[in-house]
């Protein structure tokens, strides 16, 4: 336990939170890479997820990409980067979006697939048109997926880009890199502490926000469903 | 290529090193997952809890864990066992949810009848229920052990050596080839691993394969409830889930 009062001691130090490479500084920066990073990665990734989802074209490839990417090792793709585009934050974005596309592209596809085909299929019958099924129809029923997809890309980014600091003077995971260098303990949990401080948090606020994305007409009928639901699992019947 | 060949001995020995640093965690996720998965299904108040702590536990960026849990456990940042302890941590955040839905897969009609035969508790749960639970927890093993594998490479950073060392060694001597060699090796590693869990699996359960993701869009219409829609994304079977969520983690950091 001594060790963490250490850590903590280190980030309520005034003389930390003055100065170049501050908290404050490296937490705002850590915080506009990763917003940058899932901003790129979200415009890139969403709408082919989307259309994927709707389509049920090219799943396969989806689920290749997104199964795939899960065995490359992150800091393998960041430190080839860091060797081709040098040294900066060009090459922790572009590996930090590659990295988080398969996730979002995942919550997409699983989202707006998992949108009952007869809730479609009534809509398409009611008269609405391919657009406004996928904007008013598909993506407010698998907006909660659709978070979960954004939620674990953010998180992801966090920590990618914590290993980043090795390339890149940037962000929280200076700290760590700094203290590994320094032998200074108390600054790498303290930077670490800040780390995972930062993730949760952020978790946190995109699991609140993936209950509030429910639809209203959603919510009702789950909890009118927990409440009759039969003992026995139902058979699925085609 | 010609790196390669001039440090073939090298990268197998980081090969075996980063074997030894993942099959143990990987091993230990899974014999610890069992039983928090089975208390999970099993009793309804823990199930919130034991889930709720693992996905925590799995938001926790992994340069963070390592660096912090030898506050907690004492062994030195460096140290191959703190590395170990921490990917078993993060296998067993992925695995005690699969291993819950493995529990849950199995039917409610063949608990009963086991137990109609004459089963115990403790007979049913080694003779029926592990055994039939046996598919979902390989597919969950299988993801185990493919982020297991590529997260093992980022304690390179912090100096505990494996096929992550390429990845180090390579950028701060500017050495493309071993770089490119590294996500290689980790990669053909993680196939090879999961390959031996596949054969594993097909010499232990011999009477089934892994159950499909459901494609059709007619049988997706049909099944969102039953045991394949998970509490968190109602509709969503579990292996969809899996996909989301781990792809998430993806290579790890």
């Amino acid at each position: 336990m001594n060790y963490f009062i250490d850590g903590f001691a280190w980030i309520l130090d005034p003389a930390n939170w003055t100065g170049p490479g501050n908290i404050a500084q490296r937490l705002g920066e850590h915080l506009a890479v990763a917003a940058s990073v899932l901003v790129i990665a979200a415009v890139i990734a969403l709408p082919v997820g989307a259309l994927i989802g709707h389509t049920g074209k090219g799943r396969e490839i989806a689920v290749m990409v997104s199964g795939g990417l899960r065995a490359l090792p992150t800091l393998g793709v960041l430190t080839l980067f860091g060797l081709w585009l040098g040294i900066g934050l060009a090459a922790p974005v572009l590996a930090l979006v590659i990295l988080a596309i398969p996730p979002l592209l995942a919550g997409a596809y699983a989202g707006f697939e998992s949108v009952d085909r007869r809730t479609v299929d009534a809509a398409r019958a009611m008269g609405m048109r391919e657009i406004q099924i996928v904007g008013g129809v598909e993506l407010p029923l698998g907006m909660p997926i659709l978070v979960g997809g954004i939620r674990s890309a953010s998180v992801q980014i966090i920590a990618t880009a914590t290993l980043a600091a090795y390339l890149a003077d940037e962000g929280l995971g200076r700290y760590i890199f700094e203290g590994l260098k320094t032998r200074d303990y108390a600054e790498m949990l303290g930077g670490s502490i800040l780390v995972i401080a930062l993730a949760l948090a952020v978790d946190g606020c995109f699991a609140i926000l993936q209950r509030v994305v429910v639809p209203a007409g959603v919510r009702a009928t789950r909890s009118r469903e927990l409440r009759s639901r039969s003992s026995r699992p139902r058979t699925a019947t085609g | 290529m010609t790196w390669l060949w001039s440090n073939l001995d090298y990268v197998g020995e980081l090969m075996l090193v980063h074997l030894g640093l993942s099959l143990p965690a990987i091993v230990l996720s899974f014999v610890i997952s069992i039983p928090l998965g089975w208390i999970a299904h099993r009793y309804a108040w823990s199930r919130g809890v034991l889930l709720s702590l693992a996905a925590l536990l799995y938001a926790i960026p992994s340069l963070a864990l390592f660096v912090a849990l030898p506050a907690l456990t004492g062994f030195g940042v460096r140290s191959p066992v703190n590395l170990v302890i921490a990917l078993t941590l993060y296998g067993v955040a992925v695995m005690v949810r699969t291993a819950a839905d493995a529990f849950d897969s199995v039917s409610r009609d063949v608990r009963q009848s086991a137990t109609a035969v004459g089963y115990a508790a403790a007979g049913r749960f080694w003779g029926v229920e592990l055994p039939l639970a046996g598919p979902v927890l390989l597919s969950g093993l299988r993801v185990v052990i493919v982020s297991t594998v590529s997260l093992a490479t980022v304690g390179a950073v912090i100096g505990v050596q494996s096929l992550g060392s390429l990845f180090t060694d390579g950028f701060q001597r500017g050495i493309q080839a071993e770089i490119i060699t590294g996500i290689v090796a980790t990669i053909v590693l993680a196939l090879l691993l999961d390959l031996a869990a596949v054969l594993l699996g097909r010499l232990l359960l011999p009477w089934a394969r892994a159950p499909k993701v459901r494609r059709g869009r007619m049988s997706r219409a049909a099944g969102s409830g039953g045991p394949g829609g998970s509490a968190q994304h109602p509709g969503v079977s579990a292996e969809t889930e899996a996909v989301i969520e781990s792809a998430g983690r993806a290579g790890g950091a």
